[in-house]
């Protein structure tokens, strides 16, 4: 043959002979059931723009899930955790949950950060019946039977922060300036805000202004130049839902113009001691965050904890500067804990009996008694204002007395409406002249 | 209410009154003279019945000496102890005493908190009280900031019964601006005095400080003002500031736009030399940016460990450092790799876009993602040009450093003999090789220079922005623009495009407004560029180097 | 094309063609059907596919007509957003918030379908726009540009500003497109269910079918007097201009097919993926189209399945295998393919074959790759 044909002939055995062998070499499918070890997802971005919040909660996880295994595993098997790095990337991350549930078939997921993130997921776990842990703050608006959201809602972070910072210990702030990364938690956050704002606290809308940038924006000048004119009248407030590394050049420029924090300080839904402890602390004493936990409180499981965690981080060869807890980083320790806890108590690791016997469980944790609701797969929390202090921590400035019931659909927006999958029920249901529909059977 | 209570909460509001008067002046004249029982005073806040009448009363006092055991009780760390005392839990886990001492017992032995021990209570409805207090106390501190910063809080709380306070406090002050900050706030409080006079004054003095602080107020002032002095001299005021407001606005936007400009610049001079003057597409130009950054990183972290004294000259090391860093790993690049492949443009683009990803996930490995650089304290804040408007010292030393780089460049390119041998073999590689020029060194060289120029640049923008391994991708498309906007192969169209670009986009932004006022900018520069290019495809400039051949084929 | 221009015979191409047709077109889709290929894997492999139409039309304007453009990702976009649109008013109702509109527009604030929604609500408007409306695009792009002899690097640079343009525009929220988040949560397409194995072995079944297709016809088209005419304006352009062709209609004319056959990849790779984001638009995903064409070998068709499918495939395999690695193996790859085989891929399989030429192929070639080892 001549040779240009046989080199066609050569291109398109290879183009065809790669399909099959590639057929041939993957990996064989794996079953998760029998007697071996337990294998559960871990689904966190480890690169990219939200790797500087998301990488260690990645590394909390492994903690929990090697303490469990060494006090014996779960139903007398070990559990073996499967990372994917789905890189910051929301297509990536629908893929890789596909990966996990249908190819690795992993008994649970522990994961996610954005709400975009989340959203991207969401079909796949429900159309696989499959289960997730989230444990990021977020706006709510959702309430899947698939996922167990150990993250605040919008009434067990934001609404507590208003009305602090409307209260005499706030400052008596009076004038609100929303800054957001341009996604679905901030918009929607700051959609309830304003209404909560407006109809409940009475403020003018004249008093509220709004901002969105995109992921990974760098230059603030002329954002924080606005801040500074809508703040010069006094009694102003930035109410901050950036996200990932965004907060590093915002802050930075926020201190370099100089914009103090008791003039005009900033209330952080996603910024805690992981991204604080990346940037100069001292221009930024004084700003504030909303968590349901700070580092800095010492209850004694808190402190053991930590130091579990400091021991932890230097064998991860994580640096000791770096190595410090948030917020998120304790709801997913506590929720693998939650986790491990229901498959007990359920005998099984079977997504329907784990539901099940979740509702209303209780595990310690270093905020306390931590415990799901009976109906809406959420938890129940303290809230706490801290303010960040000169060492890098946050000092708790004040917080709710009780524990606060978790409330997925925000009264403000959505009057009546609930959430309830307990003893048959379907999820989101408004309530009609006394009665319950539910929302999937609307038509 | 019992009658006990009214007595109490009279008595301490009477002592809060007389205190904020004569407060100042009584904790200036014996701060630490007269008896103080901090256990006492520890007992009557562990009890609940009293713990509020108490802390209204300490409100009034300001003395140092009882903060310990406000804070401890604050934060949950008071415990009383079988003796009858009480102790604190430090921070530390150890146990002092409310004079701050580790506590020891009779043995000598120190004090343990039993583990049913439960701290002493704050009530939910004290919590404020006990913060507010604890920012009283800081108008007195001896550090200047708490000072400042309390100050302003003063100023905001329309509580008119803190004058007195503040000017005691400006009194005692030694610092100017901390005196200038009291000051003000006194003026503040002093809009909502009862008499015209102290009114019309307040407003003259905020007026001529030509600050937006009070703008607000003086508008609603303008309603409901009665007094026709008064009211004229606040129309006068709000008109003196917001055209002052404008004009520094206008100010603030240009040093924007420069300050931007600036940072296209740096971006892009390196690139201007590899794809303008060599023509060679270097996906991995952002990388080289990102190395520069990390070095400064890794300097950084040096210093801190090894001369945390000198902390701050970290970055005088870490700026050549950058340049050679960057430039020795362009070398070995050009040398090992891309030297093969002149000629074919897009083999180069292939070929770097893989050592890019290379780097960058090596970054990422070695680095985290966690990573940033803190200026050094001189270039922290601003100098403030006109009042209200704060120019960084990082920007105003990235123009400086990118006007720095660009005489340096333009010098070496025009006036240095390497520079006449570079641009020989651009202009000309055939006949630069027969006079006896190195075309093979030449080329390793301006690449190489092409390279620690970005390096540079990276570790300039490490003072402003994040320091993590996506930092190239986000600046190359911007840079790829700049250059062939500027008109590729000429320097003096990449300072104009860069400039150009970037005080428009500054101007832009704030004539947009509007919530995503920073995005649409961004997207009318391009139309503006797209639109520029299709009328002068070949740039602000025109052209000259080896590119000249190749934008015909790609 | 060989140099005297007349056609080759296509036999062993055929036989390789029919080849791939019997493993991708039937093959696959027996086996996933009788167990023995999973669904995940079948998924997979219809958006490879999917992606090896976006990278045949990227060869055939840069590998064949020598235009770079560096913003294919955006016609992709637009075809999948056009199904993406459908799709969601197809199950509007069902999702979270139980409301007409879809989710993303009831966070946003926006309660009534926005007008440039509602021609969506039909599969074959969303079709026909997805295919059209790209080409339309470049249509309206190479009037512009081509008639004003903007080429080469100015014209890549150039579409890599509008590139980034709709990036930018797209991730606003305001756009009423999803926003960074983009569409997601597909039900249904036609009524068959999204999640139901047989409509995505169907899909499947499609797209390689349309992959086949496509490929055929870009064959007979640069077998054809035009595919002589767009190779002679990548080998010197000013010379086909003086000799009197109008360059401008032909670059204008592949610019649209590419746009075209980016459109189709999109509308077929939204509804297997289940979502569409504007992380898919924009500057880096157009770079990489070129990355796969250049590592399978451009100028050949073959090179462009050939890299698409092996690139999207390894990086799925290695980012499972070496999460913290699988960058540099992939870059290191990149590096190794064009230092030691400048024709990509292809190239490798051209030396296999071909000992004794070594010496040629070593060569470098200049820009325009016009080795007679190259065929069409």
């Amino acid at each position: 043959m001549p040779a240009y044909s046989r080199r066609q002939f050569l291109r398109g055995t290879l183009v065809a002979g790669a399909g099959v062998a590639a057929g041939v070499g993957f990996p064989r499918i794996i079953t998760a059931q029998g007697k071996g070890p337990i294998k559960v997802g871990v689904l966190h971005s480890l690169s990219g723009t939200m790797a500087i919040s998301e990488a260690p909660i990645k590394e909390v996880v492994l903690m929990a899930i090697d303490e469990i295994n060494r006090a014996g595993g779960v139903l007398g098997r070990k559990v073996e955790p499967v990372v994917e790095d789905p890189a910051s990337n929301w297509d990536l991350f629908a893929e890789k949950a596909k990966k996990l549930l249908l190819q690795d078939k992993v008994a649970t997921v522990f994961g996610c950060w954005t709400s975009v993130s989340r959203k991207s997921v969401l079909p796949v776990f429900e159309k696989n019946n499959g289960l997730l842990f989230y444990p990021v703050q977020y706006e709510g608006e959702e309430c899947s039977k698939n996922v167990i959201y150990t993250g605040a809602t919008i009434n067990q972070q934001a609404t507590p922060a208003i009305d602090y910072l409307m209260s005499a210990d706030g400052g008596s702030k009076k004038r609100f300036y929303l800054l957001g990364s341009d996604y679905v938690y901030p918009r929607t956050t700051n959609k309830i805000l304003r209404l909560y704002l407006t109809k409940v606290k009475k403020v003018p809308e004249s008093a509220i202004a709004e901002e969105y940038t995109p992921f990974h924006h760098q230059d603030y000048q002329t954002i924080v130049g606005k801040i500074k004119s809508f703040s010069a009248a006094g009694d102003a407030a930035v109410i901050n839902t950036l996200n990932g590394d965004t907060n590093v050049p915002f802050f930075k420029e926020l201190a370099n113009q100089g914009v103090t924090a008791d003039r005009t300080p900033t209330m952080s839904f996603s910024f805690a001691e992981v991204e604080l402890q990346t940037l100069d602390v001292k221009p930024l004493v004084g700003h504030f965050a909303s968590w349901n936990y700070f580092m800095s409180l010492k209850t004694p499981e808190n402190l053991k904890w930590v130091s579990a965690w400091k021991a932890w981080a230097k064998k991860a060869g994580i640096g000791d500067k770096q190595a410090v807890t948030d917020d998120p980083m304790m709801h997913a320790y506590v929720h693998v804990k939650l986790w491990a806890e229901a498959v007990k108590r359920a005998e099984s690791t079977e997504v329907d009996r784990v539901l099940k016997a979740i509702e209303s469980l209780q595990v310690s944790s270093p905020v306390g008694k931590y415990k799901v609701d009976a109906q809406n797969h959420h938890t129940w929390k303290p809230v706490y204002i801290g303010k960040i202090r000169a060492d890098g921590q946050f000092e708790v400035v004040w917080k709710t007395k009780d524990w606060v019931r978790p409330a997925p659909w925000s009264e403000v927006t959505y009057p009546g409406r609930g959430c309830d999958w307990s003893k048959g029920g379907k999820g989101s249901f408004d309530m009609v002249g006394g009665k319950r529909v539910w929302l999937s059977e609307k038509s | 209410m019992a009658v006990g209570e009214v007595v109490t909460r009279v008595a301490a509001g009477i002592a809060l009154i007389l205190a904020a008067v004569g407060g100042p002046g009584a904790a200036s004249a014996a701060p630490g003279t007269d008896p103080l029982d901090l256990d006492a005073l520890g007992a009557r806040l562990a009890n609940p019945k009293t713990q509020k009448a108490t802390l209204e009363a300490l409100a009034g006092r300001a003395d140092p000496r009882v903060e310990p055991l406000v804070r401890a009780l604050k934060d949950g760390a008071l415990y009383p102890v079988k003796s009858g005392g009480f102790v604190l839990l430090a921070d530390d886990g150890g146990v002092r005493t409310l004079r701050g001492e580790p506590s020891v017992d009779a043995k000598g032995q120190p004090v343990a908190i039993e583990p049913e021990q439960e701290a002493v209570g704050l009530d939910e409805s004290s919590f404020g009280l006990v913060n507010r207090l604890l920012e009283r106390f800081a108008v007195l501190s001896p550090r200047r900031e708490e000072r400042e910063s309390a100050a302003v809080k003063l100023g905001n709380s329309r509580d008119v019964s803190a004058i007195p306070l503040l000017a005691a406090a400006a009194e005692r002050e030694r610092d100017p601006s901390v005196r200038a900050v009291l000051a003000e706030a006194r003026a503040k409080l002093e809009l909502l005095s009862p008499d015209a006079a102290t009114r019309a004054q307040a407003v003259r003095y905020l007026a001529a400080l030509r600050t937006e602080v009070a703008l607000a107020q003086f508008r609603a002032m303008l309603a409901e003002e009665q007094d026709p002095a008064v009211k004229s001299a606040v129309r006068e005021a709000i008109r003196d500031i917001e055209s002052y407001v404008g004009l520094r606005n206008i100010v603030g936007y240009v040093f924007n736009g420069v300050s931007l400009g600036a940072v296209l610049l740096i971006m892009s001079l390196g690139l201007a030399v590899t794809f303008g003057l060599m023509g060679i597409i270097n996906m991995a130009h952002g990388e080289m940016l990102m190395l520069g950054s990390y070095t400064a990183y890794v300097v950084q972290e040096l210093f801190a460990r090894r001369w945390a004294a000198q902390q701050d000259y970290y970055f005088f090391v870490a700026l050549p450092l950058s340049f050679v860093v960057a430039a020795l790993v362009g070398l070995v690049l050009e040398t090992g790799a891309i030297r093969f492949l002149y000629g074919r443009p897009l083999e180069t683009l292939i070929l770097t876009w893989g050592i890019g990803m290379i780097f960058q996930q090596g970054a990422r490995l070695v680095f985290g993602d966690q990573t940033s650089v803190n200026p050094p304290t001189w270039f922290r804040g601003g100098v403030e040009a006109m009042p209200g408007l704060i120019l960084p010292w990082s920007r105003i030393f990235i123009v400086a450093l990118a006007a720095l780089a660009l005489v340096v460049l333009q010098w070496i390119l025009q006036r240095s003999y390497a520079g006449l041998r570079v641009r020989a073999v651009m202009q000309n590689r055939a006949m630069a090789s027969c006079v006896g020029i190195s075309t093979r060194w030449i080329d390793a060289m301006t690449f190489a220079l092409g390279t620690g120029l970005a390096g540079v640049a990276g570790c300039a923008l490490a003072l402003i922005g994040t320091v993590d391994p996506e930092v190239g991708k986000t600046y190359i498309v911007d840079s790829f623009m700049v250059v062939v906007l500027g008109g590729v192969g000429k320097l003096l169209g990449t300072v104009v495009a860069s400039f150009g670009i970037g005080i428009s986009n500054k101007l832009l932004e704030p004539f947009i407004g509007g919530t995503a006022a920073a995005v649409y900018a961004k997207v009318a520069i391009l139309l503006i560029v797209i639109l520029f290019l299709q009328w002068r495809p070949t740039g602000l400039f025109r052209q000259r180097g080896r590119a000249a051949a190749e934008s015909a084929s790609a | 094309m060989s140099p005297d221009g007349r056609a080759r015979p296509w036999g062993a191409e055929h036989a390789a063609l029919a080849l791939f047709g019997a493993v991708f077109v039937v093959g696959l889709p027996v086996a996933n059907a009788a167990g023995l290929v999973s669904d995940y894997y079948l998924n997979l492999f219809g958006k490879y596919l999917a992606l090896a139409i976006l990278a045949l039309g990227m060869d055939l304007l840069w590998g064949y007509a020598g235009i770079l453009s560096l913003g294919q990702a955006i016609f992709f976009g637009i075809g999948a957003y056009s199904i993406g649109m459908c799709m969601m008013l197809e199950g509007s109702g069902k999702g979270v918030y139980g409301e007409r509109v879809p989710d993303f527009m009831v966070w946003n604030q926006v309660y009534a379908l926005p007008l440039f929604w509602r021609p969506f609500e039909h599969l074959p408007v969303a079709v026909a726009a997805a295919v059209l409306l790209p080409a339309l695009g470049a249509v309206v792009i190479g009037f512009l540009t081509f008639r004003r002899r903007l080429r080469g690097t100015y014209f890549a640079i150039l579409t890599q500003a509008i590139a980034f343009a709709v990036w930018l525009m797209i991730n606003r929220n305001e756009m009423k497109l999803g926003g960074t988040n983009g569409l997601t949560d597909f039900k249904s397409i036609l009524g068959f269910s999204l999640a139901a194995p047989g409509t995505q072995r169907a899909l499947y079944t499609l797209t390689a079918a349309l992959l086949v297709a496509a490929f055929l016809v870009s064959r007979a088209l640069v077998r054809s007097k035009t595919g002589l005419v767009l190779q002679a304006i990548r080998d010197n352009e000013r010379r086909l201009e003086f000799l009197g062709y109008s360059v401008a209609s032909f670059k204008i004319f592949v610019f649209a097919v590419a746009a075209a056959l980016a459109g189709l990849a999109g509308l077929l790779y939204a509804p297997q993926v289940g979502i569409i984001t504007p992380s898919q638009i924009g500057v880096l995903p157009s770079l990489e189209i070129v990355i796969w064409v250049a590592f399978g070998g451009r100028g050949t068709l073959w090179g462009a399945l050939l890299g698409a499918i092996s690139i999207n495939w390894l990086r799925s395999v290695l980012t499972a295998t070496y999460p913290t690695l699988w960058p540099i193996i992939l870059g290191g790859l990149f590096v190794s393919v064009v230092l030691l085989f400048p024709q990509g891929l292809v190239g490798v399989g051209a030396r296999l074959g071909s000992v004794a030429r070594s010496g040629r192929a070593a060569t470098g070639v200049v820009a325009a790759p016009d080795a007679p080892e190259r065929t069409a």
